[in-house]
């Protein structure tokens, strides 16, 4: 919503002197001030001038010299950049010690060893709109040495651009503005009266309402206008209009909106003409029902969303709250209108103007609900506005009231005040602060308590707290001191939330980079990872690349894969922790959301995973894993990966990514992949950590080579001799993996280094040869044989 | 006999000296000091003398073998002191030779950010709570105060899901339905942050992403007025933005809070004194906050005579971009390790 410094001060006598404070002041109201631009200032100083001759500048090619005069005869010289001047032309000159609306100083100064005495003008310098093409021409009857502002008619005045909350319908009119300002400025605020003569005669022998559906509209006031001339209208107007962004067209429709921005009263037009009897009807649209609309558009209306006013033949001629029809608009033979200002159902116009793509000045305003109290003053003020041009209202009017809510007086409690915004005003001060915006404000059952009665230009405000909002307003949100509750309770995170911060944490530590590809796919992206293409899809995505919700993190992470190698960066290691999406299980409406951890690694082996892997699962200190080969998760590598299980619990998956699938994503580098659920992961006993005592007796390295049949996975091996060396094992580890020289095809030698140690005392021999012994036994049980 | 002593004594130094390695002073110091050496020899001789002799040459031979001892040792360890340095300097490494150097990864910036506020509001006692990133309508919009058709639901864009009836499952256009959550899963009071992802039906440009994140705070309990809400707000502003930046709150319109207002901070950049990223007006705004509405307390069947509460929330890759003067949020979503790598911590 824009408006006009001067507009404002129509109402209420503010000053004019700091706009700036002005609009701290709006802003704090919660109307914010989005720019003010101050029309008309830095133009003393700007005088008219007309052309004498144009010279060449010489040395310079971009300059000419222009000689001009200024009203006294003589030849003034001037630098200019413009080339659209001839000799004769009428210009705008900034003659010497003028301060431009942009701050600029005009002082005598050469240009390239040329005198220039002052700056012609563009419409833009002038801050009269946005041509910079050229130097602004002006009328050639101008007399030289006129003030620019005088010659243009300008005004100087201050326009604001505030940004008005939807429950704020009053401040979507010059009148609601001033008046919340007036009242926390303590002015006094009033709307003049419309000094206006009717014509004798009654509107209601000319014109007839019915509303047949009540609950689309609360209240119609009709009137008629005679003697109109359509003409443009006068320049205040039409200058006021276009301040406030809308085209001036006529003197009939720019009185229209004029009285719909100044009072927040939308109204409409008809040529009287054009209405066989006058009659007027209000009722819900029909399916299918057709109407061509003031733009000339041929809309089809829904029934059960649209409302239109009709003819006395049931013909549409308009609809409702949104825009007129084309068959009864004003024209250039008009002479006789019937005025509609209505009041509308709110909710009714915001969904016929939303589904019909059709929003207007009058349809907002609508929308957020008008003054029904303010129709009899809005056909004044527009009879008002059109009697210069010769018309007048018919005497008499026609109102029809259809559902109207009643505003029952509402109790406010300056305790709950007080307790909701922790202040401590007095019940007057609560009085104070809401009887200058229009609330009707009356003693209550107690002391303390107010009856309160919202004005009519207040449809938002219904509740106590409603009312409390606006006494917080105007008391001033900035003067309501702070202070911190004393929370009962203590902060903390779940376990689930440090968990994730110990993953990424290692992960980190581990040269890999979070990373967060959005979690939308194309519709064939899970087929190319090699995943079940079934999957939770978007109603309305913005585009079909984006109308798929992911099942697994692994699209979206191949894709960065490949962002990174296209740019020439090989190698990368990421790692996303997010919020994956299937259908939901049976009996549920929400998706199955679950949160999956995975890491990719470019140009690594599978073997890389599971090392993470084992670094994860030790740092949260979980159960070791069984890495289940036998199980080939989908779209991974055949022969290189693993379903990662705990007992029955699948954990997720490990391996490298299937090359087919690299390549469907252009990935070139062989990639491991590791994928975690992390409610499975985090379900497992975890944190503990227990303390196992270090003996103190000396402990002995055990290396032993096994040759293995290829089928025996080393991990089923090292688990085997683990449980073989029994109490005495401290580690394990697989330090050498061996294929050919003595070894037969088909197998490998897996060499491994057992730590032995005893809590209680020296290792002997025979405690050696033991471990050796059964070892050997556990290896040879699945085909493995202990090298010499 | 001491004559002898004496210059034996005297002429070690220079002998000791001229031992030039280990070796040579290990000999020397045999032939001097050992069990056949020339002291060894005159200690022999002691047997024939008189008690006066015998004391007079044993303390001269005490005497010799303790300065020769000392020169002996004061030799090797110069000896050692060298060989050690030979051998040590021929180990020399020049440590700017690093090929294959560790890497380290980095956590993400909204992470990071993430994190930060957390562990801000943690320390002031609130307890951090999620929800799932689909949602009901009802959660989202109904409980909200936000009915079917309600105006205010044009604040949001809203991608809907394609379960259940038509425009009933969506992506939850903000944290606000994990209040909802958290109100009828928990009784008061309630003190807790709500981060998390949420969506928007907008074309990715240099500031919106269809995709982004928030963080939003919740607090129910006996007698929570506005100023409860500022001070707290302050508190946070001080204490996540440093001391120096302040925090306001402007009447705003939210159909889930009243009274509503806008949340400010003086600009982080210019503290306030006006700069382009400010539009010169000295304050960033931040986000949103006000009243728990009465209709919301309602739906999760809670009393708003005795319970009050406030709320807010704000955007969260904002804040990311902002610290570290990022200017395309697209950057943060491309998984481009260039970019990621920037931000180790």
């Amino acid at each position: 919503m824009k408006v006009l410094l001067s507009w404002l001060q129509e109402f209420a006598p503010f000053p004019s002197d700091d706009p700036v404070a002005l609009g701290d002041v709006m802003s704090d109201l919660g109307m914010a001030v989005e720019s003010i631009d101050r029309i008309g200032e830095g133009l003393d100083g700007i005088i008219v001038a007309r052309v004498l001759e144009l010279r060449r500048h010489p040395d310079a090619d971009k300059i000419q010299l222009v000689d001009v005069d200024t009203g006294d005869g003589t030849a003034l010289q001037i630098c200019c950049g413009a080339t659209n001047l001839s000799v004769g032309d009428t210009v705008p000159l900034a003659t010497l010690g003028t301060t431009m609306p942009d701050g600029m100083e005009i002082a005598r100064r050469k240009m390239r060893g040329e005198w220039s005495n002052g700056m012609l003008c563009s419409g833009r310098e002038l801050g009269l709109g946005d041509d910079h093409s050229g130097i602004l021409l002006l009328d050639g009857a101008l007399e030289l040495g006129t003030p620019i502002t005088e010659a243009l008619g300008i005004t100087p005045d201050v326009l604001f651009d505030l940004e008005i909350n939807p429950n704020r319908p009053d401040a979507m009119s010059v009148a609601g503005v001033a008046r919340d300002l007036a009242a926390r400025l303590g002015l006094p605020f009033a709307i003049p009266e419309p000094q206006i003569e009717e014509l004798p005669g009654d509107a209601a022998s000319m014109v007839s309402v019915e509303i047949l559906d009540p609950d689309l509209c609360g209240r119609f006031h009709a009137r008629v206008i005679e003697g109109i001339t359509i003409e443009p209208s006068p320049r205040h107007i039409a200058e006021r209009l276009s301040a406030l962004g809308m085209r001036p067209i006529n003197n009939v429709v720019d009185a229209s909106n004029y009285v719909m921005l100044e009072l927040g009263a939308p109204n409409h037009t008809y040529d009287l003409a054009t209405l066989p009897g006058g009659a007027l009807r209000v009722r819900w649209a029909r399916d299918a029902e057709v109407i061509t609309t003031l733009d000339g558009v041929e809309r089809t209306l829904t029934a059960g969303r649209d409302g239109v006013i009709t003819d006395g033949s049931d013909q549409a001629v308009g609809i409702a709250g949104v825009m007129g029809g084309a068959a009864t608009e004003i024209s250039a033979s008009t002479t006789s209108v019937l005025l509609e200002c209505a009041w509308w159902q709110p909710m009714a116009i915001a969904r016929s103007s939303k589904f019909m793509g059709l929003r207007s000045e009058a349809s907002a305003r609508f929308e957020r609900g008008t003054d029904p109290e303010t129709l009899d003053l809005a056909a004044r003020r527009l009879a008002e506005l059109l009697a210069p041009s010769g018309a007048r209202l018919v005497a008499g009017s026609v109102t029809v009231d259809g559902d109207l809510a009643d505003r029952a007086p509402v109790l406010v409690r300056t305790d709950r005040v007080n307790r909701l915004l922790g202040t401590a005003l007095d019940p007057d001060t609560v009085a104070a602060l809401l009887r200058p915006i229009g609330f009707l404000v009356e003693s209550g059952a107690a002391p303390g308590e107010w009856s309160v009665t919202v004005p009519s230009f207040r449809p938002d405000t219904t509740t106590e707290t409603d009312i409390i909002e606006e006494i917080a307003r105007h008391h001033g949100y900035s003067r309501i001191p702070g202070r911190l509750p004393t929370s009962t309770q203590t902060g903390s995170l779940t376990p689930l939330q440090r968990d994730r911060r110990v993953l990424r944490q290692v992960l980190v530590g581990l040269g890999v980079h979070e990373a967060m590809p959005l979690p939308f796919l194309a519709p064939g992206d899970l087929a190319r990872a090699g995943l079940p293409a079934a999957a939770v899809t978007l109603s309305n995505p913005l585009a079909a690349e984006e109308s798929v919700l992911r099942t697994s993190l692994r699209p979206g992470l191949l894709r960065s894969i490949a962002y990174n190698e296209s740019h020439r960066t090989d190698g990368a290691a990421l790692f996303e922790l997010g919020r994956v999406f299937a259908a939901p299980v049976a009996g549920q409406v929400l998706p199955d959301e679950r949160e999956h951890l995975a890491v990719i690694l470019a140009g690594q082996p599978a073997t890389a995973a599971v090392e993470i892997l084992d670094v994860l699962l030790a740092t949260l200190g979980s159960p070791t894993a069984i890495i289940d080969q036998r199980t080939v998760p989908a779209g991974l590598h055949p022969a290189r990966s693993a379903t990662i299980r705990v007992g029955d619990t699948v954990l997720g998956e490990v391996g490298e990514i299937d090359p087919a699938v690299l390549e469907s994503f252009s990935v070139r580098e062989r990639t491991a992949w590791l994928q975690l659920d992390i409610a499975a992961l985090l379900a497992l006993p975890h944190g503990e950590h227990p303390y196992r005592t270090i003996s103190r007796y000396p402990s002995s390295d055990l290396d032993l080579a096994f040759e293995t049949p290829d089928g025996v996975v080393a991990a089923s091996l090292t688990e085997a001799l683990r449980v073989a060396a029994g109490e005495l094992l401290v580690s394990i580890e697989l330090f050498d993996v061996f294929r050919g020289g003595t070894v037969p095809d088909g197998a490998r030698s897996l060499a491994y280094r057992l730590r032995l140690q005893a809590p209680d005392r020296t290792l002997t021999d025979d405690d050696v040869a033991s471990v050796v012994r059964s070892a050997t036994d556990a290896a040879g049980s699945l085909g493995a044989s202990l090298r010499a | 006999m001491i004559d002898d002593i004496s210059r034996i004594s005297a002429d070690a130094p220079a002998r000791v000296r001229d031992a030039d390695t280990l070796d040579l002073l290990r000999e020397l110091e045999a032939e001097l000091l050992g069990k056949k050496g020339a002291l060894a020899e005159f200690k022999k001789g002691l047997a024939g003398l008189d008690p006066d002799g015998r004391r007079a040459v044993g303390a001269a031979l005490n005497q010799a073998r303790e300065s020769i001892s000392a020169v002996i040792d004061a030799r090797r360890e110069e000896l050692e002191a060298q060989q050690r340095a030979v051998v040590l300097a021929a180990e020399r490494l020049d440590l700017t030779e690093t090929i294959g150097r560790r890497t380290r990864g980095s956590v993400h910036l909204v992470t990071q950010t993430w994190d930060r506020l957390v562990d801000v509001f943690v320390g002031m006692g609130f307890t951090v709570a999620e929800g799932p990133e689909v949602e009901t309508d009802w959660y989202n919009f109904e409980a909200l105060n936000i009915p079917a058709a309600h105006p205010a639901r044009g604040m949001w864009d809203t991608l809907y899901v394609d379960l259940g009836d038509p425009e009933t499952v969506l992506l939850r256009t903000h944290t606000s339905p994990v209040q909802i959550r958290v109100m009828t899963e928990t009784p008061p009071p309630i003190y807790a942050v709500m981060p998390g992802r949420v969506y928007r039906r907008d074309t990715a440009d240099a500031t919106h992403m269809p995709v982004f994140h928030q963080i939003e705070g919740l607090v129910i309990d006996r007698d929570i007025s506005f100023a409860d809400m500022a001070g707290t707000l302050e508190a946070f502003t001080s204490a996540y933005f440093g001391g120096s930046i302040h925090s306001r709150l402007r009447p705003s319109y939210f159909p889930f809070t009243e009274p509503s207002a806008e949340y400010d901070i003086n600009c982080v950049f210019c503290e306030g004194a006006g700069c382009r990223t400010c539009s010169h007006t000295g304050w960033l705004e931040l986000g949103g906050c006000g009243m728990v509405h009465p209709n919301v307390l309602r739906n999760v069947g809670l009393d708003g005579e005795e319970w009050t509460g406030f709320a807010f929330g704000f955007g969260l890759d904002r804040l990311a971009l902002m610290r570290h003067g990022v200017d395309d949020i697209r950057e943060m979503y491309t998984g481009d390790v260039r970019f990621l790598e920037q931000f180790p911590s």
